[in-house]
C-alpha cells in the first residue's frame, strides 16, 4: 500500500505577488486551519519539496529562478498556482514586465482562484495536489517497473 | 653495539662536510641522498640488532672517552662564542648573557669541582630505540624531501634569498648527529652538549632567510631555548654540588627513592629543572611563541625540527624522568602545563588560517597532552605518551610535508585557499587527509592514547590535578576535533578551479609515500607495537607490565579500524553505480548555471565564496594568547617556588 | 554478560530503535501541536515521511555525498551496537564523533552556501556537546570504576544518578542541542524551518535525507540510552524507572523546544561549556574527592 501521499511537503515561492496570497497561505499552517493534520511541513527547501506552491505572477527576473527551483525538485512533483495572478498574472497581465501566470514557465497541474484565494480554497488545492501527487507517484513506479 | 653507535652519532657529523663544500646542486643531492640512506640503514639496523640481541639495557662508552669528554667542553666553550658573535652582531647581546653564564657554569663545575666517580656516558634502552627508529626513519625522510623542495623554493618561488641550500642541508646532518648523541646519553652533561647544538642549529634554521622577521623569530627561539638549556645546567650543577653525581638515572633514582615528603624536596631540585628545560624544548606555554616563530623557515626544517624530532627531545626528556614525578609537585606542575597546553593551543588554532600555523598551535597542543601523560607518571600515561610520540612524529612530519609541497605547488599555504583540493591535485590531498585523519579520528593512534590518557588521569591520587586534566582532555578533545574536521572538509569539497600541473617533486612524494605508509603500518600493527615494545619500556621503567588497554578493547579498536577503511569503500563501491540526476546546488534559485556563481543585485554573475568559521571573537590569537602566557606562567612559578623553596 | 546477551541486545537495538524512537518522534509531534493549540499529524507520520524520502528521485550535487551519509548511517549503528551490547561507553562516544565527522563531509562536498552555513554551525554544535558526552563517561568510571557498561549496570547497587546529579543536568542540557531543538537547532532543525533553509542537511535529497533521519533516530536511542543508564540498577525492576526517566527528559525537552526561540551560536557553545563546567565540573571534583 502506497502511503506517499500522507506525507506532501510543499515549498512556497513567492513570484510577484502583493503578499495577500502569500498571509493565506501561511494562514494555513495555524492553528485555525492546520494543514499539517494532512502531514503537510511547509520546507524551504526544493531538493526536500513534493507539492510546490506559486503565488504571484512571473516577470522576466523570477522566470529563471521559478525554472531552476522546479528543476531541483524530485519526481513526483506537483505544481500548484495559488490566487488569481499565479493562473493568469491577474490584475498584473498587462504590465510591460509581466510574463503571465506561473503556467509560462513550469508546467502546473492545479489553479487555485481568488484575489486572495481562501485559506480554505488553498487547502482544497493542496488535497486535490496531495491527490494527483499520489496518481504521480504510482505512475513513476509502473513507468520504472516497465524499464 | 659501541660501533654502531658512535657510527649514528658521529657519522651525521663528519656527513654534515660533504653538502657543506659540495657546491654542484646535482652531485650535492646524490651525497644528501646517500647520507639519509646511510642513516636510515644504520639507525634500523642498530635497533634490529639490539631488538634480537634480547632488548637488554647497556651502558656503555664511546671508544676513546676522555677525547670525546674534551670534544664536548671545547664544543660547549664554541657553541657559547658563536651564540655571543651573533647576538652582537645583530645588536641582541643580552641573550649571550644566557649563553655565558650556563657554560661557565657546566665548565667551571668541571674543572673546579669535585671529583666525580667515572661512570658509563650513554645508555641504549627501549625509549632510546624508539627515539632512534624516529630521527632515523622519519628524519632522513625528511632530509630526503628537503633536496626537492629547497630546489623548488629557490627556483620557483623565492628567487629574490640567497641561496644558502649547501648551509641548510649540512645543518639538517648536523642536527640528526645532535638528536642521536641526545637520546643515547646518560650523562647529563654529554646530554647539556647536543641540547644546545640542537638549539642552535634550530635557531640558524630559522633565521635561515635572513629576513627582519626571520632573524627575530630566531632569537627568540634562541633565547627561550637558552632558558631551558639553562635548566639542565642547573640539574648539573645540583647533581654535583648535592650528590656528587652529573648521572641522569643516579638523580631519577635518588629522587624516586627520597619520595615525595617535603623535606627531601632537594631531591626533586634537579628533576624539576630538568623538567623545566623539556617544557621549553617542547613550546608549552609560557614558551610556545618560538614555535610559532620558527614557521617561517623553509618547511622541511620545520618538519624535521619543529614538529617530527627536536620538539620530541623536550619529551623524551620529561618520558626518562617521569617515574620521578609520579604524585608529586614537580609531576603536578608537569601535568597541569601539559594539560592546559593542550587546551590553550588547540583553541588558539581554531582562529588561524595559515596552514602551517594550524600545524604549529597542534603540535603545541598535541605536545601538550604527551606532556600531560608524563607529567602524570603511571605506567598508562608512559604508554599513551609514547605512543602519542610515535604517531604524532610520523603523522605531523607528513603533513608539514604536505602542507609545503601544497604551498610550492598552488602558491598559497592558507586554508581557505585548499577548497577543493580533492579535485585538482589527488594526490596531494588524499597523503594530507590520512594525516589530519591519524591526528584525531577513531580509532587512529590519538584516540588510543587518549583513551589510555583520560584513564590514568581519573586516576591520578592529586584530587585538583586529576580534576583540572579531565577537563582539560574533554575540552581539548573538542576544540581539536573543530579545527581539523573544517581542515577536512574544505579539501573535500568541490573547486571552481581547473586541474592544473603539480609542481610536487618525485623526492618529496617519496617521502610522503613513505610516510603514509608508516602511519597505515602503525596503525594496524599497533596491537603488536603495544605488546613488543611498549611493554618492555614499562617493565623496564616500573618493573611491572600492565595490559594497559583490555583484550576487548582491542578487538572494538580493529573493528571501528576496519569500520573507517571498510564501511567508506564498500559504500562508495556500492553507491557508485546508483543512478542519479545531477542537480545544481540549491541558492534561493538565482545560480548562474553552476555552483559557484550566483546572480548579483546588478544581474550579474559573482563568485560566491564559503569561508570556514574562525571564530576570532571567541577563540582569537588577540584574546588568548596572553592570558594563556599568563595563566602557564603563574602555574610554572608558583610550583618552582615550592620546589625550590621547599630544597633549602 | 554473555556473548549471547550481547548479541540479542545488538539486534534488539538494531531492529526496535527506529520503531521506538519514530513512533516518539510521532508522539513529539502530536504533543507539540496540542501545545500549540492544533490537532496535529498522525503519530506515524514521520515513518510516511521517511518512506516517502526513500521512494522519491534521487537528485545530487555531487556523488560522494551519498556515500558519505551511508558511511554516517553505518558509523552511528556500529556505535549503537558497541553501546548497546555493552561495551565501552568512552569508545562509545569517540566512534560517534568519527560518524559526525561523516556527516559533516557529506554535507560540505557540495559547495552550497546553505549547507556550509550548517555544517559549521554543526561543527560548533559538536564543539560545544563533544567535553559533556566524554565527561559523562568519565562520571561513570568515577561511579563505577570502569567504562564497561555492561559492568557498570551489573555493579550498581543503587541508581547512579544519585552519585552523578550535576553530570545528568549537564547531559540532558545538552541533549537538547543533540536533538536539533529549539533554542540550539542552529545547524538544521528537526521542524521543517530553518532561517538557513535546512542547515546541514539542505543539500540532501530523497534517499540520502532519510538516510540522515535514520541516523539521527538511531543515534537518539544511543542518547536516550545514556539518559536510561542514570537510572539503572543490578536489579531488573529498574528498567521501569530507567524508561519513565527517559520518557520524563524527553517530555521537558519537547517542553523547552516549544517554548523558546533559538539563539546565537556564541551563546550556544558559552551556555553549553559553562553549564557542563559548572555543573559536570562540580560534580567532578566533589566525586574525586570523595574517592580520595
Amino acid at each position: 500500500m502506497s502511503t506517499i501521499h500522507k506525507s506532501p511537503w510543499l515549498l512556497h515561492y513567492d513570484g510577484s505577488s502583493c503578499n495577500g496570497c502569500d498571509i493565506e497561505v501561511l494562514a494555513c499552517t495555524t492553528p485555525v486551519y492546520d494543514v499539517e493534520r494532512f502531514g503537510v511541513i511547509n520546507t524551504g527547501n526544493p531538493m526536500h519539496a513534493d507539492i510546490f506552491l506559486i503565488t504571484g505572477g512571473i516577470n522576466s527576473q523570477n522566470a529563471d529562478v521559478v525554472k531552476q527551483i522546479y528543476e531541483q525538485m524530485p519526481q513526483p512533483k506537483v505544481v500548484i498556482a495559488v490566487g488569481t495572478c499565479a493562473c493568469t498574472g491577474g490584475i498584473f497581465k498587462e504590465c510591460y514586465n509581466i510574463k503571465g501566470g506561473a503556467d509560462t514557465v513550469i508546467p502546473v497541474d492545479i489553479y487555485v482562484p481568488g484575489c486572495a484565494a481562501r485559506p480554505e480554497s488553498i487547502i482544497d488545492g493542496v488535497v486535490k495536489g496531495v491527490a494527483l501527487f499520489k496518481e504521480k507517484a504510482e505512475a513513476l513506479k509502473a513507468s520504472e517497473k516497465a524499464n | 653495539m659501541e660501533m654502531l653507535v658512535t657510527a649514528l652519532i658521529c657519522l651525521p657529523f663528519l656527513w654534515a662536510i660533504l653538502p657543506a663544500v659540495i657546491h654542484n646542486s646535482k652531485c650535492r643531492a646524490f651525497f644528501v641522498y646517500l647520507g639519509c640512506g646511510i642513516v636510515i640503514v644504520l639507525s634500523v639496523f642498530t635497533a634490529v640488532q639490539w631488538y634480537l640481541a634480547g632488548g637488554q639495557t647497556l651502558n656503555f662508552d664511546l671508544p676513546y672517552r676522555e677525547a670525546f669528554d674534551g670534544v664536548i667542553l671545547f664544543g660547549d666553550l664554541f657553541l657559547m662564542c658563536l651564540i655571543t658573535y651573533l647576538s652582537f652582531k645583530y645588536k641582541k647581546g643580552v641573550i649571550s648573557l644566557l649563553a655565558i653564564v650556563q657554560t661557565l657554569l657546566v665548565a667551571g663545575l668541571e674543572f673546579f669541582g669535585p671529583e666525580l666517580e667515572e661512570l658509563p656516558a650513554l645508555r641504549f634502552d627501549w625509549l632510546t630505540l624508539v627515539m632512534i627508529l624516529i630521527i632515523g626513519v622519519v628524519g632522513s625522510l625528511i632530509g630526503i624531501y628537503a633536496v626537492g623542495y629547497m630546489h623548488g623554493y629557490h627556483i620557483h618561488h623565492h628567487k629574490e634569498l640567497t641561496d644558502r641550500r649547501s648551509f641548510f642541508l649540512a645543518m639538517i646532518f648536523v642536527f640528526f648527529g645532535a638528536m642521536f648523541g641526545l637520546v643515547f646519553s646518560q650523562s647529563l652533561i654529554w646530554m647539556y652538549f647536543f641540547w644546545e647544538i640542537t638549539s642552535v642549529t634550530s635557531f640558524l634554521l630559522i633565521g635561515y632567510t635572513r629576513s627582519e622577521e626571520a632573524i627575530n623569530n630566531s632569537f627568540k627561539a634562541l633565547w627561550m631555548n637558552l632558558l631551558g638549556g639553562c635548566g639542565i645546567a642547573a640539574a648539573i650543577a645540583v647533581g654535583i654540588l648535592a650528590f656528587n653525581t652529573v648521572n641522569l638515572y643516579d638523580i631519577i633514582n635518588l629522587a624516586i627513592e627520597h619520595g615525595t615528603s617535603a623535606h627531601t624536596l632537594i631531591f626533586l631540585l634537579p628533576i624539576a629543572c630538568l623538567a623545566f628545560a623539556a617544557l621549553t624544548k617542547s613550546a608549552q606555554f609560557p614558551f610556545s611563541g618560538w614555535l610559532l616563530g620558527a614557521m617561517v623557515a623553509p618547511t622541511p626544517s620545520s618538519a624535521l625540527l619543529h614538529s617530527a624530532t627536536m620538539v620530541k627531545a623536550g619529551v623524551y626528556l620529561l618520558i626518562r624522568i617521569s617515574a620521578a614525578m609520579a604524585d608529586n609537585y614537580v609531576g603536578n606542575m608537569v601535568a597541569l602545563i601539559g594539560g592546559f597546553t593542550f587546551l590553550a593551543a588547540s583553541c588558539l588554532a581554531i582562529s588561524v588560517s595559515d596552514g602551517k600555523k594550524v600545524l604549529a598551535y597542534s603540535t603545541i597542543s598535541n605536545l601538550g597532552l604527551i606532556v600531560a601523560c608524563t607529567g602524570c607518571g603511571y605506567e598508562e600515561t608512559i604508554w599513551a605518551a609514547v605512543f602519542l610520540v610515535i604517531f604524532h612524529a610520523v603523522s605531523k612530519s607528513m603533513l608539514f610535508q604536505c602542507v609545503g609541497a601544497i604551498e610550492n605547488t598552488t602558491g598559497s599555504r592558507d586554508v581557505e585557499d585548499m577548497q577543493g583540493l580533492m579535485a585538482i591535485f589527488p594526490k596531494l590531498a588524499i597523503i594530507l587527509m590520512i594525516g589530519i585523519a591519524g591526528m584525531f579520528l577513531a580509532p587512529f593512534g590519538m584516540l588510543i592514547s587518549k583513551w589510555a590518557a583520560l584513564k590514568a588521569f581519573i586516576d591520578t591520587s592529586s584530587v585538583y590535578v586529576s580534576s583540572l586534566m579531565v577537563l582539560f582532555i574533554c575540552f581539548g578533545s573538542a576544540t581539536t576535533m573543530f579545527y581539523w574536521t573544517k581542515w577536512m572538509s574544505k579539501i573535500l569539497g568541490a573547486s571552481p578551479r581547473e586541474k592544473s600541473r603539480d609542481l610536487t617533486k618525485k623526492n618529496e612524494y617519496i617521502s610522503m609515500f613513505f610516510h603514509a605508509i608508516m602511519m597505515v603500518a602503525l596503525i594496524l600493527g599497533f596491537p603488536w607495537l603495544s605488546e613488543h615494545i611498549l611493554k618492555p619500556l614499562s617493565e623496564d621503567m616500573f618493573g611491572v607490565v600492565k595490559q594497559v588497554i583490555s583484550y576487548q578493547n582491542i578487538i572494538i579498536m580493529i573493528v571501528l579500524l576496519v569500520g573507517v577503511f571498510v564501511i567508506p569503500c564498500i559504500n562508495y563501491v556500492m553507491t557508485k553505480g546508483s543512478k542519479a540526476k545531477q542537480v545544481i546546488t540549491y541558492m534561493g534559485g538565482a545560480n548562474v548555471g553552476d555552483n559557484f556563481n550566483f546572480v548579483s543585485a546588478t544581474g550579474d554573475p559573482k563568485e560566491m565564496h564559503i569561508a570556514n568559521f574562525y571564530m576570532e571573537d571567541i577563540m582569537g590569537e588577540k584574546k588568548l594568547f596572553t592570558p594563556a602566557i599568563m595563566i602557564s606562567t603563574f602555574i610554572i612559578i608558583v610550583y618552582m617556588i615550592i620546589v625550590v623553596g621547599g630544597a633549602f | 554478560m554473555t556473548i549471547q546477551t550481547r548479541v540479542i541486545f545488538a539486534i534488539c537495538y538494531l531492529i526496535l530503535c527506529p520503531f521506538i524512537i519514530g513512533l516518539l518522534d510521532g508522539f513529539d509531534r502530536k504533543i507539540s501541536a496540542r501545545m500549540q493549540g492544533r490537532r496535529g499529524p498522525s503519530v506515524l507520520q514521520p515513518f510516511f515521511d521517511l518512506k516517502k524520502l526513500f521512494e522519491k528521485e534521487f537528485l545530487t550535487a555531487n556523488k560522494t555525498q551519498l556515500f558519505m551519509i551511508r558511511s554516517y548511517l553505518c558509523f552511528i549503528v556500529l556505535s549503537g551496537i558497541l553501546f548497546f551490547a555493552g561495551f565501552d561507553i568512552l569508545l562509545v562516544v569517540f566512534s560517534l564523533s568519527t560518524a559526525a565527522m561523516f556527516l559533516i563531509l557529506a554535507s560540505t562536498s557540495t559547495h552550497s552556501p546553505y549547507s556550509a552555513q550548517g555544517t559549521h554551525r554543526e561543527l560548533v554544535q559538536i564543539m560545544s556537546c563533544e567535553p559533556m558526552e566524554l565527561l559523562v563517561a568519565v562520571g561513570f568510571y568515577l561511579a563505577a570504576g570502569t567504562f564497561n557498561i555492561s559492568d557498570i549496570v551489573a555493579g550498581a547497587s543503587s541508581p547512579y544518578i544519585m552519585y552523578l546529579p550535576g553530570f545528568f543536568v549537564g547531559f540532558v542540557f545538552i541533549l537538547t542541542i543533540k536533538f536539533r531543538k529549539s533554542p540550539f537547532d542552529i545547524a538544521t532543525s528537526h521542524h521543517a524551518h530553518q532561517e538557513v533553509i535546512k542547515g546541514v542537511t539542505s543539500e540532501m535529497v530523497g534517499k540520502e535525507y532519510a538516510m540522515v533521519t535514520l541516523a539521527e533516530w538511531y543515534e537518539n536511542g544511543i542518547l536516550l540510552g545514556i539518559v536510561g543508564l542514570f537510572f539503572l540498577t543490578s536489579n531488573i525492576l529498574s528498567v521501569i524507572g530507567a524508561v519513565a526517566a527517559i520518557l520524563v527528559v524527553w517530555f521537558l525537552e519537547i517542553l523547552i523546544d516549544n517554548t523558546s526561540a533559538r539563539v546565537k551560536w556564541q551563546l550556544m557553545l558559552k551556555l553549553a561549556w559553562g553549564v557542563t563546567i559548572i555543573a559536570a565540573g562540580m560534580n567532578l571534583f566533589l566525586l574525586e574527592i570523595i574517592r580520595g
